[in-house]
């Protein structure tokens, strides 16, 4: 039988994962725990990590093997969970960090470096075990390794409940205060949400959404690399044509997601969810986001002329993969964080890109202000303000958006404070100094706007 | 698998010298994997080989014959890879 491909097609694939970093992302297992709920708080830690154990004892394993035989590297094999605010709720208030300890320590033994899900959904109003678990979550972050938790605060048909939105701000500060030995590393594993999707691979906001089945695999590809060096072979394509290039490249990098996931869904007999489409940067060279707007005729990322090319960029990733994949889900879009994308820390460091600027951005991509570091002495009201600016932002355009915000202690703007590894290096940027604590002090919801109103 | 077959693609790569064709054969020849088609070609100043080979008789797993030409290539100061065909279905055909 004659071969179906050709030497360049062949040749295409090689290059891609051993030249420009194509690689999945992460392939995340969600797991329902509700099954263990019970009313004494140490039965249902020790039942969460029994289900974990169980249930993810050869994720790991399987990862491997997929990677080996296909050649396609997967970087992270995580897990979410359902939000830890409806599974303790049984055993009412208390301290939930058992549980993130719990989780962390089923993480560990099954060999995944994230697990999220230490979560609650509030958008409307907090119940006994949203109230105990958000106060639960500057501890769990500070004394777990491998924990994410994410709080939603918005929805488009909800509004914002402002009353979490103060708080949060105040839980910030108070998870950097706890891990500032660590540069304030808990918040690195906080994600608040407007619009939050129930199926993301995504760390820090991944979480097992309650209308998800018992167990399920999703995919986040990623790709950066591919679609940067796509862009750059075409210096004098117009924007149809530059569309249409990243189309047909985010096709391709889908298409392997799809195997991936298939295939991790087969041996694991565990259905497949979605793949992910969102281009995920990390900190190594040529794995940046901020070097494809660079390459279309940027400057440097932040520059009058970003936001249209994100959108651009965006909108032809989702086009590409949504004909790649059988089911798109998660959060899938660009992803712009500042201290994981190579890019994004140098452009950052020379101050051509501001706070400002990045908001602007999450209005046309996924997913919004992320891993930004702030001074030290942020009033917890301003950074409750800017997760109120954000959320408003995915309420309104009815999408996910999301902060994720690191006050880094002792730091000022033009310091940067280094992480390491994926969560990479984060160079302090500066917030306005004017203050927003008269608004934010205000409590209650904003009420759902028109766009909610749907039906 | 995905793909329902069980073929590979085993790509070399690197400077051309005398005796690469041999060399990969005779791994794959060990394994009892057979060889259905080869190309070759030119990559910027590289050589490039290509070979589709059957595992559907194979004595060894995939992940051994994969060690084994990777080690191969090593020897040989060339890069020898090996992927399931099924990567190349998925990316190039709707």
């Amino acid at each position: 039988m004659p071969m179906q491909f050709s030497a360049q097609e062949i040749i295409e694939t090689i290059r891609m994962v051993q030249m420009e970093n194509l690689d999945i992302r992460t392939i995340t297992m969600g797991i329902s725990l509700r099954d263990c709920a019970h009313p004494d708080l140490p039965v249902v830690a020790e039942r969460v990590y029994d289900k974990i154990c169980r249930v993810a004892s050869r994720l790991v394993p399987v990862g491997e093997e997929i990677a080996r035989d296909y050649g396609i590297p997967i970087i992270n094999t995580r897990l979410s969970v359902t939000p830890i605010a409806l599974v303790a709720e049984s055993a009412g208030a208390g301290d939930y960090t058992v549980v993130a300890r719990a989780m962390d320590r089923a993480a560990r033994e099954v060999g995944v470096n994230f697990i999220g899900g230490f979560s609650a959904l509030v958008q409307k109003g907090t119940t006994t075990g949203d109230r105990a678990l958000l106060a639960s979550i500057p501890e769990a972050l500070a004394v777990t390794e491998r924990v994410c938790g994410s709080v939603n605060v918005g929805t488009t048909r909800a509004g914002i409940n402002m009353d979490a939105v103060a708080q949060l701000g105040r839980i910030i500060c108070d998870t950097a205060a706890r891990t500032a030995d660590r540069h304030g590393i808990g918040c690195a594993k906080l994600v608040v949400f407007c619009n939050a999707v129930d199926d993301n691979p995504f760390m820090a906001g991944a979480f097992h959404g309650i209308g998800e089945p018992e167990c399920v695999v999703n995919v986040g590809v990623s790709g950066p690399g591919v679609v940067c060096m796509a862009v750059k072979k075409e210096p004098d394509a117009d924007f149809g044509a530059l569309a249409s290039i990243i189309k047909r490249t985010a096709f391709k990098v889908t298409r392997m997601g799809e195997l991936v996931g298939r295939a991790a869904s087969a041996k694991l007999a565990v259905p497949f969810g979605i793949v992910d489409l969102s281009l995920a940067p990390t900190p190594a060279q040529g794995d940046s986001v901020a070097r494809i707007l660079e390459a279309m005729g940027l400057e440097r990322v932040g520059t009058h002329g970003s936001t249209a090319a994100l959108a651009l960029l965006n909108d032809a990733v989702k086009k590409g993969g949504a004909m790649a994949s059988s089911y798109v889900g998660g959060l899938s879009g660009a992803f712009i964080p500042v201290s994981e994308d190579e890019g994004m820390i140098e452009a950052a460091r020379m101050g051509a890109i501001s706070l400002d600027k990045l908001e602007a951005m999450t209005c046309v991509c996924s997913v919004g202000l992320d891993m930004i570091a702030v001074p030290g002495d942020t009033p917890a009201s301003t950074i409750a303000a800017i997760i109120a600016d954000e959320a408003a932002i995915g309420m309104i355009n009815a999408k996910t958006t999301a902060v994720r915000i690191i006050p880094a202690p002792g730091r000022t703007v033009g310091e940067v404070v280094e992480f390491g590894g994926l969560l990479g290096t984060a160079p302090v940027m500066a917030v306005h100094r004017w203050s927003s604590a008269g608004f934010i002090g205000r409590g209650g919801r904003i009420p759902a706007p028109l766009q909610g109103l749907g039906n | 698998m995905p793909s329902g077959t069980n073929r590979i693609i085993v790509t070399v790569i690197g400077r051309d010298q005398v005796g690469i064709i041999a060399a990969v054969s005779a791994v794959l020849a060990e394994a009892h994997a057979n060889i259905v088609d080869i190309s070759q070609t030119t990559l910027q100043e590289f050589f490039a080989m290509i070979m589709m080979a059957d595992l559907e008789q194979a004595t060894l797993p995939f992940a051994d014959i994969k060690q084994r030409l990777n080690a191969k290539g090593e020897a040989m100061g060339l890069r020898i890879d090996a992927q399931h065909e099924a990567v190349f279905n998925y990316m190039h055909r709707v």
